[in-house]
């Protein structure tokens, strides 16, 4: 039986659609990540989870148990992780996980195993109060948190937003460590080069699911010839090559721009002399292959 | 139980931790008794006032000399005409002048009928009314003594003001003090801390926990009603201390009273807090909603009795109109349970109204 099933479920917030006819299910120890812009709806449909709200259509369930009936059983069994930091900054690291021990009716001692990966690394500030922590030291206090009583099922609403590049590395290879233990993990980010770290993904915006897939089906699906184009500057860069004759998209993507064409057989030659025409200098061109982000912009443009 | 245990420790973590709550907990109700007991006050000593003496005679002096030396009159100066009544006035230190007229003693004597003026700064109205009582006392006094055997009927009241013998203004103030402060500390201070938890976001995590609405609502509360109780006693003990004020009746009683007071304003501001979602919306709703008209209506400073018929029937919905009436019976009368058992079951069925409004109006989820 998978973990979480939601089928046709809808909500719209006075004339705005947050959700529309969305389906979808989620196994037991998957890593499943929803990918989208900011809006698109990924917070409400984790409220409706987790309980917090209830959906206008359709039905979600969380281990077989109704999100709207059966609330009060779901709130044992998942784990959450608001978008925004929702520990109190007043008490310190360990009287917030001991307070989130208590109200779930269990003791830190208890369940440390499941945490210790996490949790020793801010142990050395466990006096520290919690308005006072750095960025991703709070996500991990509040991912200890929410882990404290050993949920099935744990929802994290963009976890990572605002921590640096090496702790999202290291919170990502925690959220591994934890699937490997059993538990479903459901996890929002707008950070593309996540996705590919989940089992599947699905991709959303306005509110509709535009893909469900795991991160190498979704790159297979892209359709066209992509490439990557490098020179030394690199914003007019951008501009020239959206007139190139023949071109379909253009993104900036780190130093390079991924520029892709609809034909097939692209000569490489005429783009660069193109380039250089324009002025260009330091001009590097090379066939690239598609990563989640130009998969998910592509879809977006479709609709 | 033990996760309520944990819920009321957390509470009052964030209440020691924070020191403008501690401050406004145990400081408010000392500053505000101290304040209105001092400050604020119906009694009038040592009132200037100036003197017109245009006969300057016997009678004239013994009466002048036992106006000022009756404790409330201080004399700033004697005048010597008219003209320099309107002028002392306008210098603005004089409360009062007193004018006799020319041959005071002798029209007194011959007529029986002698002449006297007070004029008093009604740009006070309260002090010159007061002001003018006190000085009619005293001639009034003067002339008995002088014709106590001539006059052979004569009627003296004695007068006896029962509960408060010398009239202290702070006999009044305590219990209305008590109303207002732990209606504020009580019902502001909750909604506070409830509506904190929403801003923050912790009511998102806290809803999602297996706690119950109960729960969470009584644990939040828990600490005040502990808080609230301490200042209560807080205020019993410094209006008696400072300022004399008894309590007659039972102290056991009084407490209790307290304590159904105090849940029931916890009530309201639960209620409160489940109908706004900001700290400030509901700081706004407790102070207007319920400050101004604990004030103003519940006959703390302004009797009831006085006001118009529409306003009265606002004052009979004002919860703290009754817990006033209670404490005042209790402290200054010394009566028991019996007499003010209506007013308990008014307070205790506001309670229960506002707990079932409460419970009904709490969401179980967000928005």
């Amino acid at each position: 039986m998978p973990a979480i099933v939601v089928d046709h479920l809808a909500k719209h917030f006075s004339t705005v659609k947050a959700l529309d006819d969305i389906s979808f299910s989620v196994g037991k120890a998957e890593l499943f990540g929803f990918i989208g812009p900011d809006g698109s709806g990924k917070t409400t449909l984790f409220r409706i989870l987790t309980t917090l709200i209830v959906p206008d259509m359709g039905t979600a369930t969380v281990n077989g148990l109704d999100v709207v009936k059966d609330y009060r059983k779901i709130r044992k069994d998942i784990g959450y992780m608001p978008g925004r930091f929702s520990l109190y900054a007043d008490l310190s690291v360990e009287e917030n996980l001991n307070f989130y021990a208590t109200v779930f009716g269990t003791t830190v001692a208890e369940n440390y195993e499941l945490i210790r990966d996490i949790y020793s690394q801010i142990e050395p500030f466990k006096k520290r109060k919690a308005g006072k922590l750095s960025g991703g030291m709070k996500q991990k206090l509040a991912l200890s948190c929410a882990l404290i009583h050993k949920p099935s099922v744990l929802i994290l609403d963009e976890p990572t937003t605002g921590v640096d590049a090496v702790s999202r590395l290291e919170f990502w290879e925690m959220l591994k460590r934890l699937k490997n233990n059993g538990i479903t993990i459901v996890v929002a980010t707008p950070y593309m080069d996540e996705a590919s770290l989940c089992d599947r993904v699905a991709l959303i915006q306005d509110g509709k699911l535009m893909a469900i897939s795991t991160p190498s089906e979704v790159i297979k699906t892209y359709p066209w010839s992509l490439f990557s184009v490098k020179a030394d500057d690199i914003f007019t860069l951008l501009n020239d090559l959206k007139s190139f004759p023949g071109v379909h998209t253009v993104f900036a993507f780190g130093q390079a721009a991924h520029v892709s064409f609809k034909e097939r057989n692209m000569d490489e030659k005429l783009l660069s002399e193109y380039l250089l025409g324009k002025g260009h200098s330091g001009i590097k061109i090379s066939p690239a292959e598609a990563n989640i982000e130009d998969c998910f912009m592509e879809l977006m443009i479709k609709t | 139980m033990k996760r309520f245990l944990g819920f009321v420790v957390k509470e009052f973590y964030h209440i020691f931790r924070d020191y403008r709550t501690l401050l406004i907990l145990f400081g408010l109700p000392a500053i505000q008794l101290l304040l209105f007991g001092f400050v604020i006050t119906n009694e009038i000593k040592d009132a200037r006032i100036a003197i017109l003496d245009q006969s300057k005679d016997e009678v004239t002096r013994r009466i002048s000399e036992k106006v000022l030396s009756s404790g409330y009159f201080i004399l700033d100066k004697n005048l010597t005409s008219y003209k320099e009544i309107e002028q002392v006035f306008r210098q603005g230190n004089i409360r009062l002048v007193l004018v006799f007229g020319p041959d005071f003693s002798k029209n007194l004597d011959k007529t029986g009928n002698a002449r006297v003026q007070i004029i008093g700064d009604a740009s006070d109205p309260n002090t010159a009314n007061i002001l003018v009582n006190y000085l009619q006392g005293i001639l009034s006094n003067y002339l008995i003594s002088l014709n106590a055997e001539k006059i052979p009927m004569q009627i003296v009241p004695e007068v006896r003001m029962m509960y408060n013998g010398q009239m202290k203004g702070v006999y009044m103030f305590v219990p209305g003090l008590m109303a207002m402060l732990l209606m504020l500390i009580s019902a502001l201070m909750t909604s506070l801390s409830i509506t904190k938890e929403k801003e923050l976001g912790t009511m998102e995590l806290l809803l999602v926990s297996p706690l119950k609405p109960i729960q969470i609502i009584i644990g939040k509360v828990f600490p005040y009603v502990f808080l609230a109780f301490i200042d209560a006693c807080i205020i019993i003990i410094l209006g008696n201390t400072v300022f004399g004020v008894p309590v007659v009746g039972s102290v056991g009683l009084l407490l209790l009273e307290s304590f159904l007071y105090i849940c029931m304003a916890l009530s309201l501001g639960i209620l409160i807090s489940t109908i706004t979602s900001s700290q400030q919306i509901a700081m706004m709703l407790s102070l207007v909603a319920l400050m101004l008209p604990t004030i103003l209506l519940s006959g703390f400073i302004f009797p009831v009795e006085n006001m118009p018929w529409i306003l009265q029937v606002f004052c009979h919905i004002m919860p703290p109109k009754y817990f006033i009436t209670i404490i005042k019976s209790i402290m200054l009368q010394g009566n028991g349970f019996r007499y003010i058992a209506l007013e308990t079951g008014i307070m205790a069925g506001f309670t229960l109204f506002f707990i079932f409004l409460s419970v009904k109006k709490f969401k179980i989820r967000l928005a």
